[in-house]
């Protein structure tokens, strides 16, 4: 017997391997993926009973090919050569190229022909070793639309005319920002449910961070690589305080900082600090620098508000954005206070991508209340609250909004 | 993103409706197959229902803590809910391209409205 979490990890870690190895041999991405997913979920059920086999990775290649094998000889109308190619001896338990396959796995679930929701869906199942079900409960769709657009991502894949092998060295850095995009995305959507309702929701957030740390350790060279990790690590850290038990948001200003998790914080640091001394900079590193003078600062009046400002002018340099420059004008107001901030923020609302953004008025009506303009600072924060389109963030800017009215109606 | 797409009926397009040839009418229904098909195999439907008349809707209200019943909507209500998609895609301008394939979009009586998620930024 051995128990399920044992067994999901060692299954979780030998998919990407068994689906390079079978589609080195085999070719066909597309047939190889469906036949590493049904082996996936013959061991589940077999492992846990019968325990774990001598060579795990052995024994999940023969079963891969077997279904492999049946699904083609069920085709009646594929040419023999196909069936000759394939019923040959099953490809070899050799483990020196799987982590080279993880990466070139990576690399073509993040195929420009896709959507990011397909490249999202695809990475978990084709790396991650997802199944199809956990993916749709960790999205909150229906089964079937995940194995639709699983299905479609691997026929346009297969369309693209795309093999099994490292993008060529001109589109690889373009394809690890696609790669790099899509785990921070799994990580977003795993960090933001775990402050609402998340129930029965697989742990995407350590799904992210298990992935990207692969990641690193194939290409530790990668200095955003290393910036993502460390950003994942120093933002999870704080989530065991980040919202309250019956799922309201704490604000950073205002989480209990003795529950942040220490270790991942430490992690973090080490890493990012190791990476920004030798890298070349990206904007990861400078996301994950920031996190780190939040998470080292005991106290939220510790805050080095000042460093924090220097890294979004560097980061709003080489990587700007709407997001980008309203978090860099709360540090500004943090920095040279309330009234500059604002007096930025007027400037910024003329940008078309942040004119009418319900971020703008939730930035300003902090801003307001910082101030002490409580009146204004409420009609922003209700204004907010009526366009943001997450449930956790109405909750927290209408409770924002009341206590502002309450601040002045009693000053 | 999920969005909720809702088509509306109203006197005007039942009327509309009634006078349809029968090959008119199997158009608007090849129309309705034809757009299912397409988000079934694009992977971002995730449901789609056409609803009863509403004669035979209930409302529900509590009375000391027991549920109890009324038939129907009120009766004034003229624009009534008749049929919704719940798709889940990319952006708002991909859920209104899906919304704009409903046949009584050419009415004006498809609505698309943004579903709430759980996302949320640090503050």
């Amino acid at each position: 017997m051995s128990t399920t979490t044992e067994v999901e990890n060692l299954l979780r870690e030998l998919a990407p391997q068994v689906l390079g190895a079978l589609v080195r041999r085999y070719g066909k991405f597309d047939s190889c993926e469906d036949a590493v997913q049904e082996a996936l979920l013959a061991a589940a059920v077999q492992w846990r009973s019968g325990g774990v086999p001598a060579s795990p990775k052995g024994w999940l290649i023969t079963v891969a090919s077997r279904r492999l094998i049946e699904q083609l000889r069920s085709d009646s109308a594929r040419v023999r050569r196909e069936e000759t190619a394939v019923v040959q001896a099953p490809p070899s338990t050799d483990p020196s190229p799987s982590e080279d396959d993880s990466l070139t796995l990576l690399m073509l679930c993040c195929h420009p022909s896709l959507t990011p929701t397909s490249q999202v869906a695809l990475t978990l199942r084709a790396v991650g070793g997802l199944t199809t079900a956990e993916i749709a409960r960790a999205f909150l769709v229906p089964e079937t639309t995940v194995a639709q657009r699983i299905s479609r991502a691997k026929q346009l894949i297969t369309a693209s005319g795309a093999e099994f092998r490292l993008p060529p060295q001109g589109e690889r850095s373009e394809r690890m920002a696609a790669v790099l995009e899509v785990l921070y995305l799994i990580f977003n959507e795993g960090y933001t449910a775990s402050a609402g309702v998340a129930l029965n929701r697989v742990e995407l957030t350590s799904e992210a961070i298990r992935l990207a740390r692969q990641l690193h350790a194939r290409v530790p060279e990668d200095g955003e690589v290393a910036g993502l990790l460390a950003l994942m690590l120093l933002t999870d850290a704080r989530r065991p305080a980040r919202a309250t038990p019956d799922g309201e948001l704490v604000p950073l200003a205002e989480q209990e900082r003795r529950s942040w998790d220490s270790d991942a914080i430490a992690e973090g640091v080490a890493l990012i600090t190791e990476t920004l001394a030798t890298a070349r900079i990206g904007s990861y590193q400078l996301q994950a620098a920031i996190a780190a003078v939040h998470d080292e600062a005991p106290r939220a009046e510790d805050t080095d508000w000042q460093q924090i400002l220097t890294l979004y002018d560097l980061l709003a340099s080489i990587s700007p954005g709407p997001m980008v420059t309203l978090n860099r004008i709360v540090a500004v107001s943090m920095v040279h206070g309330a009234v500059a901030g604002l007096e930025e923020l007027e400037a910024a609302n003329a940008d078309p991508a942040l004119t009418g953004h319900y971020r703008v008025d939730a930035v300003k009506a902090h801003l307001l209340d910082l101030a002490g303009d409580h009146e204004a600072a409420r009609s922003h924060y209700e204004r907010a609250a009526t366009r943001t389109l997450s449930l956790p963030e109405r909750r927290y800017l209408n409770s924002r909004a009341t206590r502002a009215a309450h601040t002045w109606s009693r000053p | 993103m999920k969005y909720l797409i809702l088509i509306y009926s109203n006197p005007e397009s039942r009327a509309i409706w009634d006078r349809l040839s029968a090959d008119q009418r199997a158009g608007g229904l090849s129309a309705y197959a034809a757009l299912n098909e397409d988000l079934t195999a694009s992977g971002e439907m995730v449901v789609a229902e056409a609803l009863a008349d509403p004669s035979m809707a209930k409302r529900v209200s509590l009375h000391d803590g027991q549920p109890m019943t009324t038939d129907g909507p009120f009766a004034e209500v003229k624009e009534l809910v008749a049929g919704f998609y719940v798709v889940d895609c990319e952006s708002i301008e991909r859920a209104v391209e899906i919304a704009a394939r409903v046949p009584e979009a050419d009415l004006g009586l498809v609505e698309v409205r943004p579903c709430m998620d759980l996302s949320g930024f640090e503050m």
